[in-house]
């Protein structure tokens, strides 16, 4: 036992000392942040033009106008020009676009917006909405219909979840509960290959460099296995917990600086409605014994071949569950969370990982919960008993091209 | 100090070891030699407690190989190999822990160790630093730093230069001195002669001949003698005590015969035969070497 703690120990320090490793510690989070504040800032931006557009109209139906409504960055003009004089002026100036309304403006394609650049999707809109509610306007007004009564009828109904429970109502989030969900199945995700990797490839550079065979004459190799897989474990949940520390720093003193927008605030509102330290838990849960599961396969891949190119034919049928689950995850399953399809998936080992944290922010039944945990428990037992013995055979076999044959046949080997 | 008994090692295609039955006694410099592929590796990893063998036992001083053995035992296989991007120091440290050895013991040892073979300044370089007889002299420190009893080197002098396998040698033998049991396999015959007391011999799984190279020497000793003489080339009638081999004449009449006295002869009737004709200079018993022994034995079965 004294010698796996020592295997743990190395495999432990070596990669936590290493440059990269603390350098991602820092700039995974700062990523995420810079990542968050370019989405704000792009999905603020794309509904407002950069720069002043001038539209000119060319109505030859007479409808228009008069009642285009200017808007920020986005002027029109009226004009008794014909579309070639416009043209000459399109030409010199970039931003000045001409439409084109016919007489019969309501037959397909009719209306023709051109510019010298392609004429952008934000300023289409724009004037797609503006002429369509100034057509809609002309119509009622045709049919004797008061368009102040309409409006003043228009409903704008939303609604708020509201979950029951026991000890009270709460509000929820659906959009924080997806939110959380997707973020944990794809950090799952991740996790689950990047730790199982780097056991991988833990176990090829112990067989490529011969150092294999020092280490077994003096501990089994099982130890030496269980020690490299605990060891880059706890790597993970250093990583992991530097990242919760620091985001939740980091995230305190935003939240400082932005409390006068609010925006922050109410995000922070809204993760509330979350039972966080639960989901936190079961991340903890899911990560350490999915990594289990996985990594004891990663060794045994390891052990089959003799350089990481050779993996690929191993890794497929490993990885395509967890592809699978995450592929099914952040397209359909976060949409209905309670289906058979995602209740089956997050009780499966092989997926479970995946799967129940997507569910967790949706507060899955706790039988499930615990039947799924308890099932993955037995399957990292599992996977770990027939890694175990194939890799005891293969990081001794130099040269020999490992098929699935050979494997099961490591597999029965005696001692 | 190691009795092997009636080893059997079988793997899917092949069949590694059959029966092979070894002596090792302490204190013994102990040669495993074998042309490649013979099962010397095999045998070894069995020793090793890396493989189990189908059938037999080694037994450690007497009991059962188990693994409280372990600590007692310091290898060094064939295929060199060290973690490339750890420090060295680190690393010979961390192999001696798994041999049972505190960190400070480590330290202290290695030290004695790292100035004995001039090495003080490779404490914090990486492996993948060193050339690859650095390497190979790191190893080989890192295999008896936990000060084994028994040292088993897998061909422990292929990969250096002759400067470097003559110290290495050295430290075989002082280790050896000291009480530690040496077994290794080589197929490097000059370094039998000069290093073992004992070998075996082992070719196609089977172990074909053992024993101290003295004896095996002597066993095979077979009359065969060398005569250096002066003096104009000799004919023989056929009365002669002997028969003569091959003939060789050299400048200034100088001869050199090889000859296989004759039963019931001995090197004394040769000189006095020989005597009154010329003037000898030299004559020499011819035992065969271990090397011809060797590719003698390896030829016969085939």
């Amino acid at each position: 036992m004294n010698k796996v703690l020592l295997i743990i120990q190395r495999e432990y320090l070596t990669r936590v000392r290493k440059k990269s490793f603390i350098v991602m510690i820092f700039v995974v989070p700062l990523l995420i942040l810079a990542m968050g504040a370019v989405i704000a800032l792009v999905a603020k931006d794309s509904n407002e033009l950069g720069e002043k557009q001038v539209v000119k109209v060319i109505d030859e139906s007479g409808q228009f106008a008069g009642k285009f409504k200017n808007q920020r960055n986005l002027e029109f003009e009226y004009t008794k020009q014909s579309y070639a004089e416009v043209k000459a002026e399109l030409l010199k100036n970039e931003n000045i676009s001409a439409l084109q309304i016919p007489a019969d403006y309501t037959k397909n394609d009719a209306v023709k917006i051109s510019s010298k650049k392609k004429p952008g999707i934000t300023i289409i809109e724009k004037v797609e909405a503006e002429m369509n509610n100034i057509a809609m306007n002309n119509g009622m007004l045709k049919n004797h219909i008061d368009t102040a009564i309409l409006r003043s009828i228009k409903s704008n109904i939303s609604l708020s979840p509201v979950e029951i429970t026991e000890t009270g109502d709460k509000k929820t989030s659906l959009g924080a509960n997806i939110g959380v969900g997707i973020a944990c199945a794809i950090l799952i995700y991740l996790a689950l290959f990047i730790y199982g990797a780097q056991v991988m490839r833990g176990v090829i550079e112990e067989k490529t460099s011969r150092i294999i065979e020092v280490i077994i004459s003096s501990v089994k190799p099982f130890q030496l296995m269980l020690g490299k897989i605990i060891g880059v474990g706890l790597v993970g949940l250093t990583q992991f917990s530097a990242w919760i520390i620091l985001s939740v720093i980091s995230t305190k003193i935003l939240g400082h600086s932005l409390s006068s927008s609010g925006g922050m605030m109410s995000a922070l509102a809204v993760l509330q409605t979350i039972p966080v330290g639960k989901v936190l838990f079961c991340f903890i849960f899911y990560f350490l014994a999915g990594y289990l599961l996985y990594s004891a396969l990663f060794a045994a891949v390891g052990s089959a071949v003799d350089s990481e190119t050779e993996t690929q034919q191993f890794m497929f049928p490993i990885t395509l569950p967890l592809l699978f689950t995450y592929m099914l995850s952040v397209t359909i399953l976060f949409r209905a969370p309670d289906s058979p399809l995602a209740v089956w998936l997050s009780i499966i080992p092989f997926t479970s990982p995946v799967a129940m944290m997507l569910r967790m922010p949706f507060g899955p039944p706790d039988w499930q919960i615990y039947l799924s945990m308890a099932l993955l428990v037995l399957g990292f037992l599992f996977t770990t008993y027939i890694a175990a013995r194939i890799y005891r055979v293969g990081i001794l076999m130099y040269g020999k091209k490992a098929s699935y044959k050979e494997l099961v046949k490591w597999f029965f080997y005696k001692e | 100090m190691l009795s092997i008994r009636n080893i059997v090692k079988q793997y899917a295609g092949h069949r590694a070891l059959s029966d092979v039955s070894l002596e090792v006694k302490s204190g013994q410099v102990f040669g495993l030699l074998g042309p490649n592929g013979a099962g010397k590796t095999s045998l070894i990893r069995i020793i090793n407690q890396i493989t189990a063998p189908d059938s037999g036992e080694v037994l450690f001083d007497g009991e059962k190989l188990n693994q409280s053995h372990i600590n007692r035992i310091g290898y060094l296989p064939e295929e060199r190999g060290l973690y490339k991007k750890m420090e060295i120091g680190e690393q010979m440290i961390y192999l001696a822990r798994l041999k049972g050895l505190s960190r400070d013991e480590a330290v202290r040892r290695l030290k004695i160790w790292f100035e004995r073979l001039g090495m003080e300044t490779w404490w914090k370089k990486k492996i993948e630093e060193l050339s690859k007889g650095m390497q190979q002299k790191a190893q080989f420190v890192a295999t008896v730093l936990h000060e084994p009893d028994l040292i088993i080197l897998d061909e422990p002098f292929s990969g250096f230069d002759p400067v470097n396998a003559e110290i290495i040698k050295d430290e075989i033998l002082a280790l050896n001195k000291k009480g530690a049991t040496i077994l290794f396999s080589t197929h490097r015959m000059e370094s039998v002669e000069e290093l073992c007391d004992s070998i075996a011999l082992i070719h196609k799984s089977h172990k074909i001949l053992d024993g101290t190279v003295k004896s095996i020497r002597n066993s095979y000793r077979n009359a065969t003698y060398l005569v250096e003489y002066n003096g104009t080339a000799l004919t023989f009638d056929g009365k002669q005590p002997f028969e003569v081999v091959e003939a060789k004449e050299g400048s200034d009449n100088d001869n050199t015969i090889k000859i296989k006295i004759a039963e019931n002869s001995t090197s004394n009737d040769v000189l006095q035969y020989l005597l009154p004709k010329v003037h000898i200079n030299m004559l020499q018993e011819v035992i065969p070497s271990m090397n011809e022994i060797f590719i003698e034995q390896v030829n016969l079965i085939r």
